[in-house]
């Protein structure tokens, strides 16, 4: 029963990290209809400000747990505004131009995209891992005991604690943020019909806008809490990171944003189920043949609508 | 009459480098990816065997004095990308490649050296196979070999740790599962059953799963066959745990890198690796100048500066830079060089003192 509590706490921790980037995914494609392969590496560069922004902020072993709290809350907003305004260059540069030709077209952008900021942050930051300072690692570790029989302890590290809460808090509000407000009404008109949205008055540009600007700002979050987590990164975590969040989107039912969320967290569940059970090797394996399986039986994903052929 | 000017000083230009005659030579290695703290240490330590070379006048060739030109190439332990850089290489005609660091690129790679006839010492690719399966007579290595590496981990494993619970892990690639599967075989001698068997896969960064697994398994030793990205971040995922396992592994953790990553996890962590040779008094003043030019020749620096050391000494006996007559040199000679004299067995490995352990402390590591 430890086993899989411990378990179920790796899963629910990788999968909210999923989740979080999925939601970029599945936002854009329920507004414009367009997969953003760079999505992926917005994340990644979420990441790698959030490093730059914690080696200038200098934790040291003996920094007292409120600066801890304040510079975890600090790099988050300040990662979060910068790479928002990443997301946003890239949709003005590389999408709206765009947006009356072809449909191939935007997705061949989104790649060159992809590439761009990889290869960008490759030349700029070097091609090696790239880690938090040993020293605020240490003192960001540490947890607590869940529960405990023969010996075996389940645990939940604090920052397993932050991520899970931060994901939560996160999707409540931009779940308020769809239903409730002038900027998700706006957002769901367009996704139902954008000609018609013009026709009655939402600024169409400016909604796909913010909708980029939302979705870079979680992968932002997720690229902190990466980071944060594992102390370790690479300029080629989008990637990996980026293909499994594509799938959870998928799989969640791609325009759906408890979907999406869904789709992250069975994503993980799979993975680190699979890696406990049955062994780390095909793990990947496992997930994506859950992605065919399901998509063969339902092709709108588990949260998804079918698609209604407009005549 | 200027432009005729023009050409002759143009031509002069283009015949200078050709009269001047350097020798081209290359390290090959993982300057980009997990494992370019290594492909680092590779370069550092070539860099400064060729500018000791040439500020000493160059390697004497017969009678003339020739410098060596070297090229760095970045294979980022990637096979495919280590047989495109060696065939490049081949193309550039290169006469000697001091590399590659993975096995998983050197075994690969020795083939293509095999059919050019350029001449390979790998400074650090352990794997017996390299050798052992030799793809020509131009092959060599100055480092040690995965069984005697495995030999010396789990021959020590089992008398250190009898009693307790071993498991072995590693990430499925030449090196890593070679180097494990080396390990198992001693342990196994020996008298120990571990209690996991499991291949990971490398360059994630995720092994929370694995390490709950280990937990289950109550697991007090861990061995791990793999590199230390990996490596740190399983000792991380361990502690985070609350698990106290002791992680041992082999010489792909000697990098202050792999402090980077585990920061206090690492605390404790054995690995396996070749009598340090900075400790050689011998060496006091070439590590002098390693430092004052900021590098610290850990690990593998001095390997690959001994991997130079040696193919110049048979080249200069050979009186040639034809592969064919280093060869014969290098079968017959017995070298000094920074590791200390050694001879080349009929294999292509070195006669070199065995593997001993190191104990990561502080954020530094230290013979046992």
């Amino acid at each position: 029963m430890e086993y899989f509590v411990q378990q179920l706490i790796n899963g629910v921790t990788l999968g909210s990290i999923y989740g979080l980037i999925a939601i970029g995914y599945t936002m854009v494609y329920g507004i414009i209809g367009m997969i953003n392969f760079a999505h992926g590496d917005v994340f990644m560069v979420g990441s790698f400000t959030a490093l730059l922004l914690f080696l200038l902020i200098g934790l040291t072993a003996a920094s007292p747990l409120i600066v801890i709290v304040l510079a975890i809350v600090g790099v988050l907003i300040v990662a979060m505004a910068l790479t928002a305004v990443w997301g946003w260059t890239i949709e003005r540069l590389a999408y709206r131009p765009l947006r009356g030709s072809f449909r191939l077209a935007p997705l061949i952008t989104a790649i060159g995209m992809s590439i761009v900021l990889s290869n960008m942050v490759q030349i700029a930051q070097g091609a090696r891992v790239k880690n938090l300072p040993p020293d605020i690692k240490d003192r960001l570790s540490g947890g607590f005991q869940v529960m405990e029989s023969n010996g075996f302890a389940a645990v939940v590290s604090y920052r397993q604690l932050i991520i899970v809460g931060v994901t939560i808090a996160l999707m409540a509000l931009f779940t308020w943020i769809i239903t409730s407000t002038p900027l998700g009404r706006a957002q769901r008109a367009c996704e139902q019909d954008r000609t018609m949205a013009a026709l009655t008055g939402v600024d169409v540009d400016r909604t796909i806008s913010l909708t980029f600007v939302i979705g870079a700002a979680l992968a932002a979050v997720a690229g902190v809490m990466f980071l944060v987590y594992y102390g370790a990164i690479d300029f080629y975590i989008g990637f990996v990171a980026g293909i499994k969040a594509f799938t959870a989107a998928v799989l969640g039912g791609i325009g759906s944003l408890p979907g999406a969320m869904l789709g992250g967290l069975l994503i993980g569940l799979i993975e680190v189920f699979w890696a406990g059970y049955v062994g780390s090797e095909y793990k990947d394996v496992a997930a994506f043949s859950l992605l065919a399986i399901v998509l063969i039986f339902r092709p709108e994903g588990l949260l998804g609508r079918p698609e209604i052929e407009k005549v | 009459m200027k432009r005729i000017l023009a050409i002759t000083t143009l031509s002069a230009c283009l015949a200078l480098p050709a009269m001047a005659q350097d020798i081209p030579i290359a390290v090959v290695g993982p300057m980009t990816g997990g494992e370019a703290s290594f492909g680092a240490q590779m370069k550092a330590g070539a860099e400064m065997a060729v500018a000791d070379i040439n500020a000493a006048g160059g390697i004497s060739v017969g009678g003339t004095k020739m410098k060596l030109k070297l090229t760095v190439g970045d294979d980022a332990c990637d096979p495919k990308q280590a047989v495109a850089v060696a065939t490049k290489l081949a193309g550039e005609k290169v006469k000697f490649v001091a590399g590659h660091f993975c096995s998983g690129s050197s075994i690969p790679s020795s083939k293509v050296y095999a059919e050019e006839g350029i001449v390979q010492i790998s400074p650090a690719s352990t794997n017996p196979k390299l050798t052992d399966e030799r793809a020509g007579p131009n092959v060599f290595r100055v480092c040690g070999r995965d069984d005697q590496q495995g030999g010396v981990a789990g021959k020590y494993l089992a008398e250190k740790f009898s009693g307790k619970k071993i498991a072995v892990i590693h990430d499925k690639s030449a090196y890593g599962q070679g180097l494990a599967d080396e390990t198992r075989k001693a342990l196994n001698a020996a008298g120990a059953k571990e209690v996991v068997y499991e291949g990971y896969t490398k360059g994630e960064k995720d092994y929370t799963a694995l390490v709950t697994k280990l937990k289950q398994a109550a697991v007090d030793v861990l061995y791990v066959g793999g590199y230390h990205t990996e490596a740190g971040l399983i000792a991380r995922q361990m502690r985070d745990q609350g698990m106290n396992t002791i992680l041992v592994s082999g010489d792909a953790l000697v990098t202050q890198e792999y402090w980077q990553i585990t920061g206090k996890a690492g605390e404790g962590t054995l690995m396996t690796f070749s009598p340090d040779p900075r400790k050689n008094d011998a060496n006091k003043a070439l590590v002098e100048r390693f430092r004052a030019a900021k590098i610290e020749p850990e690990g593998y620096v001095l390997y690959t500066y001994a991997a130079i050391q040696t193919w110049k000494q048979a080249v200069e006996k050979a009186a040639a830079t034809d592969a064919k007559k280093v060869i014969e040199q290098l079968n017959a000679l017995e070298f000094d060089t920074v590791l200390g004299k050694f001879k080349f067995d009929k294999k292509g490995d070195p006669t070199l003192p065995p593997y001993v352990f190191y104990e990561w402390k502080d954020g530094k590591y230290t013979q046992l």
